[in-house]
């Protein structure tokens, strides 16, 4: 804290850092560590409860104080092979992958072309589109509900992907044209001039200059956007009807519908699977994720 | 002229050159002046709707300095550079377009439209003017789960906030080790709404589970929150407040932004913390406040999956309709009992809602947010 001091004005010595005797800071800093493993405790404790819970067996899993079992056993996890309802759960991760994929790839190209449009070029009513873009942003998404759903079911689409995906490809998740938009805005304008001068025209510049730079927030969204599809409840819940086109989300209701206390265990274990791409993704992406959510805060 | 043109553009351009080494800009800039001589005196033509990108350079150049006095010199290049202009934004705009007025607009008219009308998917839908909305004024469920939502919204949402908050200005006080608790914090967000989580939610909430064991030792014997009517909807409080992770994470890059001087020099006039947190964190922080408070509350009156798994699927939300928030009563009317018209007016009450609100915060940010530039 005191390293920004020269920031202070010249004529107070800031006398209260100045007196700080080293083991105020040692009692200081123990105290901040205490207080944050308090909060990583509550935190976490759900995330490790599930997985030592996966290895207990079924009567043990709620009554069970201790989080990990005496003698863990592995039988969760192999009667999941048996599948959910006849069906390998294998194709429910697939099925999910294929979604989140999917999804990605399309918020990837749409909404990085509307953010250029946007950012970059000058066109007759951009304010107009901007403030309702902004405006999807806010706007609940149960109100498209059953219109989309009617719409769908006209087109005889219900019980396929294409309600779920169509939307990435036409850049309905304003948040990630958002996103993209404010990273390209903060590009040099420079490129884009030398580019022009050199005769390269949009197509060109998006593709070969913006786009490159623009790698963090595509990563930021692409991971984003895996990870909501992933998790994504509601609309599988909606469109898809035939259990071997179940995602993991619904597959997991299928499950609490269906055997209930008989096999927690394995409702357990499966949880724990399904929450796995997340961990990982998560692990791996982290700085991109939350240096993501934290400049949304602060340029919205 | 030609050579004028593109000196002009690299000349305005070079103004907002401050954003940092660019390694290849200044290169390509001092290249194309050099050959701009040729190439431009060739481009210059303001042909009409012809290849004019050539005649749009000044203008392109005055418009890269669009925060400074941009130039609106190459009068007659205008039409053709913003007629081109026009046609490669909306054709990198088609896309949203496509899906504004497909998966949107027209879904709202429509929604619009169906919210006076008695439609199961299968008949055509029938005009019955509001009777949706005194059918849904009157059902006591449906005022239930309005008043069910509002509380988990004004209960979930300021707790949610403070702990946020709380738990960022404990992080910013170190260095050391923040990077990784803001991590572990953050990754509840990730994960919170998704079915995993509420089905342990179910589990840690339920009879002689953790939470009921724990609340006993404080000698309450309330049982488990997930059976009881009236206190399921705070396991689903608890859940919204365990993902506290995201809005931390904005508080916590807008607390890195308070220049610590001010915090110096109110110490020196002897503030005390609280006097610091109140007159210079919070002030300077509103922004962001203001944010998290918008976007957390729209986002909590639309809570869905955890709701509906925590309260055990099908046609009830948990006991009594403990879970019964409102989103699951248009999700059981629309879909369950086909009652789409109903559903799309209590959408439509939803948006309403969420427009009040909206509207209400936005008008009482004037008094409370303190943008940067007037705390200067």
């Amino acid at each position: 804290m005191s390293s920004v001091s020269h920031l202070a004005p010249a004529q107070a010595p800031a006398p209260a850092s100045a007196r700080a005797p080293r083991r105020r800071r040692t009692v200081g800093s123990v105290a901040w560590h205490m207080g944050s493993l308090a909060v990583l405790a509550v935190v976490l404790y759900p995330v490790v409860w599930v997985i030592g819970g996966s290895f207990k067996p079924n009567d043990r899993i709620v009554g069970s104080l201790d989080l990990f079992p005496t003698s863990p056993i592995t039988e969760n996890y192999s009667r999941l092979a048996d599948g959910i309802a006849d069906i390998p759960i294998s194709t429910f991760f697939v099925n999910s992958a294929a979604l989140a994929i999917g999804s990605v790839v399309g918020v990837l190209i749409s909404c990085s072309l509307a953010a250029y449009a946007f950012a970059r070029i000058r066109f007759a009513g951009r304010n107009l589109l901007f403030t309702l873009m902004i405006g999807t942003l806010l706007l609940p998404y149960h109100v498209l509900l059953i219109p989309q759903y009617v719409l769908f079911q006209k087109l005889e689409l219900i019980n396929t992907y294409t309600p779920l995906l169509l939307g990435k490809y036409l850049a309905t998740d304003a948040f990630f044209v958002f996103l993209m938009m404010q990273f390209m805005r903060n590009l040099p304008r420079e490129l884009d001039e030398a580019a022009r001068l050199d005769g390269c025209g949009h197509p060109r510049i998006f593709w070969s200059i913006v786009l490159p730079l623009c790698r963090p927030a595509l990563i930021t969204s692409a991971i984003f956007t895996f990870i909501n599809a992933w998790n994504d409840f509601m609309g599988p819940l909606i469109y898809l009807n035939e259990p071997d086109k179940y995602t993991v989300s619904l597959a997991l209701k299928m499950f609490v519908d269906q055997d209930g206390v008989a096999n927690y265990g394995g409702m357990i274990a499966m949880s724990l699977i399904a929450l796995l791409p997340v961990l990982l993704f998560f692990l791996a992406f982290q700085r991109y994720l939350i240096d993501g959510m934290a400049t949304s805060g602060l340029k919205g | 002229m030609g050579t004028t043109a593109v000196g002009d553009g690299s000349a305005v351009a070079r103004p907002g050159a401050g954003h940092g080494p660019v390694p290849g800009a200044g290169r390509a800039l001092e290249k194309t002046a050099r050959g701009g001589g040729t190439r431009g005196g060739g481009g210059t033509r303001r042909g009409p709707g012809g290849r004019g990108s050539r005649g749009g350079l000044g203008n392109r150049g005055g418009l890269g300095g669009r925060g400074g006095r941009g130039g609106r010199r190459g009068r007659g290049g205008r039409g053709s550079w913003s007629s081109r202009e026009n046609l490669a934004g909306y054709l990198f705009m088609s896309p949203w377009l496509a899906g504004f007025l497909l998966l949107t607009a027209g879904p709202m008219v429509a929604s619009l439209y169906f919210a006076f009308t008695d439609y199961n998917l299968f008949d055509a839908p029938r005009w019955i003017g509001l009777a949706n909305f005194t059918e849904m004024f009157g059902d006591e469920r449906w005022r239930h789960s309005v008043s069910l939502t509002l509380w988990y919204v004004v209960i979930g949402t300021p707790l949610k906030l403070a702990a946020a908050l709380g738990v960022a200005l404990l992080l910013s006080r170190s260095r050391r080790g923040q990077a990784f608790y803001r991590a572990a914090f953050y990754a509840p967000s990730l994960i919170g709404a998704s079915v995993s989580i509420a089905i342990v939610w179910k589990a840690i909430f339920s009879d002689d589970a953790v939470v009921d064991r724990t609340q006993r030792l404080f000698g309450v014997d309330a049982g488990g929150w997930i059976g009881d009517p009236d206190l399921i909807v705070y396991s689903l409080v608890a859940l919204t407040v365990w993902q506290f992770g995201a809005p931390m994470v904005i508080f916590l890059a807008g607390l890195k932004q308070v220049p610590v001087s001010l915090y110096e020099a109110a110490e020196v006039d002897g503030a005390g913390p609280l006097r610091r947190f109140w007159n210079i964190t919070l002030p300077m922080i509103s922004p962001v406040l203001f944010f998290n408070v918008l976007l957390e509350t729209i986002h909590s009156f639309q809570i869905f999956g955890s709701a509906y798994i925590l309260g055990g699927a099908g046609g009830t939300c948990g006991p009594a309709d403990g879970t019964l928030v409102y989103t699951c009563y248009l999700y059981i009317q629309g879909f369950e009992n086909s009652r789409m018209g109903l559903a799309s007016a209590m959408a439509w009450m939803l948006l309403l809602a969420v427009g009040l609100v909206t509207a209400v915060l936005f008008w009482s940010q004037r008094r409370w947010v303190h943008y940067e530039e007037a705390a200067r």
